[in-house]
């Protein structure tokens, strides 16, 4: 379970997150939405224990995140990956390389046992043809996927995806989308997905939390989301120019 | 109300001062503090070796032309000047016996330092600056791979190792500079001038020389590596990072250069 209690977060003089609380059980996939610059990078940065948040706390399976030890926070990330909104990807590392990475820096397996798994993964996310490729020759969607790749080459229990679907075609997203709900079923993984797209948060979520302006707004199933009263919440969904939502 | 705002802005003034004194101090020390992680991380040094070699022919390899021209042409300017004057007293056979010293002393290492700067250490800045505003670095950390070990120690030793070695290269170039200055324009043969030369080599300016562009290697990487580590704000850091290594490496060659001098010839020791 992944707890967040009350986070406070500015950095310099801005305030990012106000009094943020989330509870997220396992195995369940979570699906944060809201306009962008509101914070929601910041929520799975302050999961994943970059920085130590100002007031307020984050337990992962009631293990503090917040204020770890490097070692506490090493066995805490080892369960977990992390799709960066960019990739991320080293640029001097072929795809095959990068998504070997987390094993082969931490030796984990021999060399053919790295090599399997790595191309189940390349196949799993159809990049098996751009194995040997370098990040600057491959597309941005294909960055990401190879950047998700890389985050589940250790089958981590929990995956924060920070717009898994964003620059990927309608039919790669509905590839991720599947591969997300796949993942929880089969594997039972938790999954945290930050996204602007309502049509794959619908599919994928248990359920919804709006953010707006560093705080929680309405937090909820698909559907109560969909039925929301929330003005700001139904300006956002409905994708309308005018309404209460300054922009 | 004219005294309240005159009391205001030189408030302000010394308060970003002091702001800005606090961050080199900070910086210093987190510089300082990088190197010594990353000298507890050379225990792999052997496990990233290849890593090591890479970073030492991009800052070594690639570099070697420029500074070949730069020794060679170093050399025949220092020996031109001093050689046409020293002629003029018929002092010609001690130019030898000054390129020697000086390439040896002074400037083999700070050649070989202000090249490497702007060419591995711009570079080292860059990358790294690159890595910090595209999230990779924090990948790593995710990944829990210490990024000083995968990315700072192997640039800090390629950087060890190859600016003494081009530092050697520069002084023998430079050398060979004076020696077609010699020959061509003040009459000494290529023999006489390197019987000079082999004469007049101390071992103490050879250690201190190699001493000087060790300290560098380390001083150039150190501080390239923890501008990249800290950039941000996206293309812009990567712009800053880059030249405030470059400015601020120049100027610790200049004044660490001059302590070891003082340090080696300054009664001191
Ligand atoms: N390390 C930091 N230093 C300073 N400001 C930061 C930092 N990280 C985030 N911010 C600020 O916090 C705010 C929220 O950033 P965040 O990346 O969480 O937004 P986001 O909701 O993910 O937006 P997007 O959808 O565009 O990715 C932004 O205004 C950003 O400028
Ligand atoms: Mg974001």
């Amino acid at each position: 379970m992944i707890e967040l209690h009350n986070i406070c977060k500015r950095f310099g003089s801005k305030i990012v997150l106000d009094d943020v609380s989330l509870k997220i059980e396992d195995g369940e996939t979570f699906v944060i939405i809201g306009q962008s610059g509101v914070g929601k990078t910041t929520i799975l940065r302050a999961i994943a224990g970059f920085f130590n948040p100002d007031s307020g706390e984050v337990l992962i399976d009631g293990i503090h995140m917040d204020r770890a030890t490097s070692r506490v926070k090493a066995n805490l990330r080892e369960k977990m990956g992390f799709l960066f909104q960019s990739g991320a990807l080293i640029n001097w590392l072929s795809v095959r390389e990068n998504v070997a990475l987390p094993l082969v820096e931490h030796r984990i397996g021999t060399k053919e046992e790295i090599d399997r798994i790595v191309d189940e993964k390349l196949e799993l996310l159809q990049l098996t043809d751009a194995a040997e490729k370098m990040p600057s020759d491959i597309s941005g969607g294909m960055k990401k996927r190879v950047g998700l790749a890389r985050a589940i080459v250790r089958n981590p229990r929990i995956i924060l995806y920070d717009e898994p679907t964003s620059g990927l075609d309608p039919v790669m997203s509905a590839k991720i989308d599947e591969l997300i709900i796949k993942m929880k079923n089969e594997l039972k993984v938790t999954s945290i997905v930050v996204t602007h797209d309502m049509e794959s948060a619908y599919r994928i979520a248990d359920r919804i939390a709006m953010i707006y302006k560093g705080s929680v707004l309405q937090c909820g199933t698909p559907e109560e989301i969909k039925n929301t009263t929330n003005p700001f919440v139904r300006q956002f969904i409905e994708g309308r120019l005018h309404g209460p939502i300054e922009v | 109300m004219e005294n309240i705002a005159k009391e205001k802005s030189i408030y302000s003034f010394f308060h970003s001062i002091g702001q800005k004194m606090l961050y080199q101090i900070w910086f210093s020390g987190f510089t300082i503090v990088l190197f010594f992680k990353a000298l507890l991380q050379m225990r792999f040094a052997f496990a990233k070796r290849r890593e090591i070699v890479k970073q030492m022919y991009v800052s070594g390899i690639k570099s070697m032309l420029v500074c070949s021209i730069v020794a060679l042409f170093g050399g025949m300017i220092l020996s031109l000047h001093t050689g046409v004057e020293l002629k003029r007293w018929g002092q010609q056979d001690v130019v030898p016996t000054l390129m020697i010293n000086v390439m040896n002393k002074e400037m083999g290492a700070f050649l070989t330092g202000i090249i490497l700067t702007a060419f591995s250490g711009a570079a080292m800045a860059a990358e790294l600056a690159t890595m910090k505003v595209s999230e990779e670095i924090d990948a790593l950390e995710m990944m829990s791979i210490n990024p000083v070990r995968f990315l700072v120690m192997p640039r800090i030793v390629a950087l060890m190792i190859m600016l003494p070695t081009l530092s050697i290269y520069t002084v023998i170039l430079g050398v060979f500079g004076g020696a077609l200055i010699s020959y061509f324009q003040l009459g000494l043969t290529f023999e006489d001038y390197y019987h000079r030369v082999y004469e007049s080599i101390w071992l103490k300016d050879m250690y201190v020389g190699l001493l000087k562009s060790l300290v560098f290697g380390i001083i150039i990487s150190s501080i390239s590596c923890a501008n990249g580590l800290i950039a941000e704000n996206g293309a812009e850091g990567v712009g800053r990072a880059t030249r405030i290594s470059v400015v601020s490496s120049y100027l610790m060659i200049l004044i660490v250069g001059y302590f070891i001098t003082a340090l080696f010839y300054g009664g001191f020791l």
